[in-house]
Formats: structure tokens, C-alpha cells, sequence
């Protein structure tokens, strides 16, 4: 706007900086109680637990030095990790097809695929856990269809090991993943595709190059979000892992409850904060978050 | 995609290589639908047997949507370089040609911008460009100047026809604003319902419209309803309106006396005068209304029971005011008068 454009409206009111910050006042009322709740609920406990992974009858780094020099916890966090991976990618090659469907679709039938992908959220994770507990295990329905079908001479191990872990995690976890794609996928203009191959793309060529690259914040989108949950992952692994699958919840879960050291827990829980925020930092980095987001609009 | 409503019906259309070619016509007249037949979206399908042979990345046609689709995550360059990057165009010969191709509509400079960084208009010349860059045979053109506003707009009808003529590309385009067809085109056909209603020079569907669609549509037009009283010469027809006037205009088509008619006049065919006319075409009337619309004033004239007459004069020194109320008589000339058959009653 011009000087003398707003020479007008100023004219009787007080200066644009006052009415900025009364602005700002206003939206600091209506954030209020959600400040509130995030502090009384998150913050403050999450500082009792940074307190307390260095309270141990006065103030120690012990329970870090017992993490990093005891390897088996440094295997853990590797294998949470690696897990993590293992599940993202699986979730993003299994969901990129079903969101590029979901997203293209007739409007009508697009409502009810959604709605059976969102179904499993409505079942308790510990039923959706236990049913494919029934349906991986060495006599069950899956390993009884391929022994049929002469596919495998024996029943395959799908539980009790990594396979299971994997499995168990990509179910719970696919339609964050597809629905963040989905999203994304459907704002994005069909004339794009059109404009391409009208330009002699073939419609490979326009995937690649048009689609798949407007796609970008999508996937970038869906797979952090499915790998931060991932991290954090517990009822899966425990029910459906070996003993030698053990991810970082768990972990704390056994100091927690069992050798009942608190403190060790604590400080569990603190390099795990730190770590996803860690690998959200270089996520972010190495995605350029800021602008995909921004050229997608 | 239409269901089963028909949107085109037996179009057929025969454009001259290196001409401006526009398909005028209201929303819904199957103008866009017949464009993108022509590109090559959506299929043609005779007896369930599907007869587009040619997808559209294989018609060799460039194409100017209405949203421009300029791909958002490409710099200019690389938009205008993708038709050349899927016909594995080498880099030397690629560049040269993405380089003339924005000479050409006057972005250069502009290769390493993002689309999100360029106006509306200059969105539309990376459309343009990356439309010609691989020389297509037509360049087809759906209502590209839409979303501009007037300014820019003329400037842009300007360009697009130096750059038509410059590489002598065939270009077909759709628009609804009939002013804009007039304007750039060598040919227009003006579609309703699905159909052509006229295929033909501007001056061709100004002066001789075929139907009093194209007379309403293209430019504006007085309607007056009446009987024929007898058909005389080659098209020239006198007229009986309701209001009790007689008429002479030109008939398309052959027409019997006492069929229904409807006569049509452009209001600056219409003369205003105060002395009485002697011509054949000429009635009493009292002025209504007067619109000053710069160029020109548009005088609203009663005719009682003969209805109201829309006269558009020019605003010049030697033109006289007329006020509301006074009155005047009108003259026009037979030869500006066309005379329809009234639809559903040809015959």
C-alpha cells in the first residue's frame, strides 16, 4: 500500500504500531489456553524428567555415563533406529500407490476409501496388535495360505522377530502415512498433468517429472511424522518382537517398572527426545521443508 | 464426464495452415470441449470403439490452458525446456532454442525465476513460450487471456498476434468475449449448444449474422418481432412488426409471406434525426434514457406500442445532445437490417 493510500484510514486512529500490538495482545488471549494445558501437562513434567535423569541422591551425570558405556543401550537406540527406517520406507512404498489412488479417484469413491483406511483407528492398537498376532503366527491364517499354496515348503517366521516388528508397525502407521499423501496429492492441479502431456510428455515422463516432484512435501511430511512415531513405538514391539527386538521404549518401560531406576529411565527417555528432535533438525535440512511447502501453494 | 448429455455434436471444422481461428461462445456451448477433442483429452468413442487413435503427448500440439499450468517447481527455463527435455532435445540445441523462445514473448532474463515470482501476466508468456518452443504444427489456446485484467489484456492480444504471424503457426482459440474474437481472429465459429452456429470472417458475423444468436452475441443488437408481408429481390423482405411499423431488411434464408420474423438492427446502424425521413426505414419515437459511455451516448427511444429502440451515437463535436423526453425520428438503412426466420417456425 502506498503512503498516501493510508494517509486516509490513519487519519483519527492511533499509529499502525499500537495497532499491531494490540493484535498480537488478542492472539495471545485466545492462545492462552492451550499454552496453559501444553505447560501444566507437557512441559513441566518432561523438565521433572530432565531433573530427574540427574538426581540421583544429589546431582550426577551418572545415569548418561551408564548409557554410553554400557553397549547393549547404544544397540538399542541403533536398532530403534534402523527399525524406524525399515518402517518408513515400507510405509511410503506401500502408500504412495494407495494415496495416488485415493487422491485421484472419483470424489464419491475417495470417501469411502478413505474411510477404510482411517477403520483401524478405530479398534484399540492392542486388538489390531493381538489379530495379527493370529494371522502371522507359525499355524496362522497367512502362513497356512502359503504352505497351501505351495509357495513355502514350511511356515515362515513372520513373529517374534524384526519381520513381525515391521509388520505390525507399517499397519498402525500406513494411514498417517497415505493421509498426509494424500492430502498433498490432491491439491495438486490435474492441469499440470494435462500441460505436460500436451507438451509430449509420456505419462511416465509426466510422473516423474511433474507429479512426483510436487508430490515431494507430501512424502517429506508423511514420512516424518511416521518416522517420529515410530521412534517412540512400544505395545508393536513388544508383543509382536523377539527378545532380541528391543526398542528404546521398551527399555524404559523395564527400568520404569521393573529394576524401578528412575533415574536411568529418565535419562533414556531425555536421549530419545534428544535424538528425534536431533533427527528432525537434519530432516528438515535435508529436505528444505520451508520451500516445498512454500512451492506447493 | 458429461454423463449422457451431449456437449459437442457433429463439429466439423476446416482451418486454414497459419491462420487465427477463434471458437466463440457462451459457457457451456462446448467450445472448450471441442478444444480439448482437438488436444486429444478425453475419448471419442463410436459404437463403444475407442477412435482416438492419438494420445495428446503424440499430436504434436502446443497447448495455453486457462490456469496457465506453469509447473510451480520449475524455474522459467526448465518450464520452458521440458517439451525439449522428453524429446531428448541435446543441451546445445535446447538452450538455443529455450533462449529465442523467451526472446520471443520478451522474458529474457527471467530463466532462473520461480513461477511463484512472476505476475500473472508473465505466467502466461512462459505458457506461451513453452507452448512454441518445440514448433508444434496449432497452438491451441484455451481462453488464455482470462484471468487479466483489461490493460494488460489488450497488450497481451497484441502480442499474441505478432508472435502468431511472426512464426506463421496455425493457432485455434477459444474465448467468450466476442470483442476478443473479433479482434484476432482470420476466422471465428460461434458454437451454442454443441454446435457451430456460423463459421466466418469478423466482418461476416457482424454484418451478416445467420441467426439472431450470432446477431446478440456477437456485438449487441435491436430485436423487433413481426410478419413478412412479401418477399422481393434477392433476400430483401418487407417486414409488418407487431408495433405496426413497416420494414424492409435482407433474409438469409428464403421466407414465405405471413411466416413469423424477427428483424434485427445494430444500434449505430441507427440515425437519429429531427427532420422527417424519407427513407424506407423509419419510425417516430420519444427518448427514454441517455447512457454517456465516453465514445459513444446510447439513447434508449420509445416507439410505444412498437417497443424501444437502443440508438448508439458517436460523441463528436458536430453530434447534437439529445435529452430525455425529447423527441426524434429514426432512420436506418434496409442493407443493415436482417431479417430470421423465428425458431421453430421455419417452414
Amino acid at each position: 500500500m502506498t503512503a498516501d493510500a493510508a494517509t486516509p484510514l490513519a487519519v483519527g486512529a492511533e499509529p499502525a504500531g499500537a495497532a499491531e500490538r494490540r493484535d498480537a495482545r488478542r492472539h495471545l488471549v485466545l492462545l492462552l489456553p492451550a499454552l496453559l494445558t501444553l505447560g501444566a501437562f507437557f512441559v513441566y513434567p518432561l523438565l521433572g524428567i530432565l531433573v530427574r535423569s540427574v538426581d540421583k541422591n544429589g546431582y550426577t551425570l551418572e545415569s548418561y555415563r551408564q548409557v554410553f558405556r554400557t553397549g547393549v543401550y547404544l544397540t538399542v537406540i541403533g536398532l530403534t533406529f534402523r527399525t524406524a527406517t525399515i518402517v518408513t520406507l515400507i510405509c511410503l512404498l506401500v502408500g504412495y500407490p494407495l494415496a495416488y489412488v485415493l487422491a485421484t479417484v472419483r470424489p464419491r469413491l475417495a470417501r469411502w476409501l478413505t474411510i477404510i483406511v482411517v477403520l483401524p483407528f478405530l479398534t484399540s492398537i492392542i486388538v489390531r496388535t493381538y489379530a495379527w498376532m493370529v494371522l502371522l503366527g507359525r499355524n496362522g491364517v497367512v502362513n497356512q495360505y502359503l504352505v497351501a499354496a505351495g509357495l513355502t515348503p514350511a511356515p515362515l517366521p513372520l513373529l517374534y522377530n524384526q519381520a513381525g516388528v515391521v509388520i505390525g508397525m507399517t499397519y498402525v502407521l500406513l494411514p498417517f502415512m497415505v493421509l498426509t499423501l494424500a492430502s498433498v496429492m490432491r491439491g495438486i492441479d490435474p492441469a499440470f498433468l494435462r500441460a505436460a502431456h500436451s507438451l509430449g510428455a509420456s505419462r511416465l515422463q509426466a510422473f516423474r517429472r511433474v507429479f512426483l516432484p510436487l508430490s515431494i512435501p507430501g512424502v517429506a511430511g508423511g514420512a516424518l511424522l511416521v518416522f517420529i512415531l515410530s521412534l517412540g513405538f512400544y505395545i508393536t514391539p513388544a508383543l509382536m518382537g523377539g527378545p532380541s527386538d528391543v526398542m528404546i521404549a521398551m527399555l524404559i518401560e523395564r527400568e520404569v517398572e521393573f529394576t524401578l531406576n528412575w533415574s536411568f529411565a529418565s535419562a533414556l527417555g531425555s536421549i530419545l527426545l534428544v535424538l528425534t528432535l536431533a533427527a528432525f533438525v537434519v530432516y528438515y535440512r535435508l529436505m528444505r521443508l520451508e520451500r516445498l511447502f512454500e512451492g506447493a501453494g | 464426464m458429461f454423463g449422457s448429455v451431449v456437449a459437442v455434436s457433429d463439429v466439423s471444422l476446416t482451418i486454414a495452415a497459419a491462420s487465427f481461428f477463434t471458437l466463440l461462445g457462451p459457457s457451456g456451448s462446448g467450445k472448450t470441449t471441442t478444444l480439448m477433442m482437438v488436444a486429444g483429452f478425453g475419448q471419442i468413442a463410436i459404437d463403444g470403439v475407442d477412435v482416438t487413435a492419438l494420445p495428446p503427448q503424440k499430436r504434436d500440439l502446443g497447448m495455453v490452458f486457462q490456469s496457465y499450468a506453469v509447473f510451480p517447481h520449475l524455474t522459467v527455463f526448465e518450464n520452458v525446456a521440458f517439451p525439449l527435455q522428453v524429446r531428448k532435445i541435446p543441451g546445445g540445441e535446447l538452450r538455443r532454442r529455450v533462449g529465442e523462445a523467451l526472446e520471443l514473448v520478451r522474458l529474457t532474463g527471467y530463466e532462473r525465476r520461480l513461477p511463484r515470482q512472476l505476475s500473472g501476466g508473465e505466467q502466461q508468456r512462459v505458457a506461451l513460450a513453452r507452448a512454441l518452443v518445440f514448433q508444434p504444427r496449432v497452438l491451441l489456446m484455451d481462453e488464455p487471456l482470462g484471468a487479466l485484467d483489461k490493460k494488460l489484456r489488450a497488450h497481451m492480444q497484441g502480442e499474441l498476434k505478432r508472435i502468431q504471424r511472426h512464426l506463421h503457426v496455425t493457432v485455434i482459440y477459444v474465448t467468450h468475449d466476442q470483442e476478443e474474437a473479433l479482434t484476432m481472429s482470420d476466422r471465428v465459429a460461434v458454437m451454442r449448444g454443441g454446435r457451430t452456429e456460423q463459421v466466418g470472417t469478423p466482418a461476416e458475423l457482424y454484418e451478416a449474422p445467420v441467426s439472431p444468436f450470432v446477431a446478440d452475441f456477437v456485438g449487441e443488437s435491436n430485436f423487433i418481432e413481426g410478419v413478412v408481408v412479401a418477399a422481393s429481390g434477392p433476400g430483401r423482405t418487407l417486414v409488418r412488426t407487431d408495433g405496426g411499423l413497416e420494414l424492409w431488411g435482407i433474409a438469409s434464408q428464403p421466407l414465405r409471406a405471413g411466416q413469423r420474423v424477427v428483424a434485427a438492427v445494430r444500434p449505430e446502424k441507427l440515425e437519429p434525426t429531427n427532420t422527417p425521413a424519407a427513407g424506407p426505414n423509419c419510425c417516430k419515437g420519444v427518448i427514454e434514457d441517455v447512457v454517456y459511455a465516453g465514445d459513444a451516448t446510447r439513447y434508449s427511444v420509445g416507439l410505444g406500442a412498437a417497443g424501444t429502440l437502443t440508438v448508439k451515437v458517436q460523441n463528436r463535436a458536430a453530434s447534437r445532445r439529445l435529452s430525455s423526453g425529447e423527441s426524434l425520428e429514426v432512420a436506418w438503412d434496409p442493407e443493415d437490417t436482417r431479417i430470421f426466420a423465428r425458431a421453430g417456425d421455419d417452414g
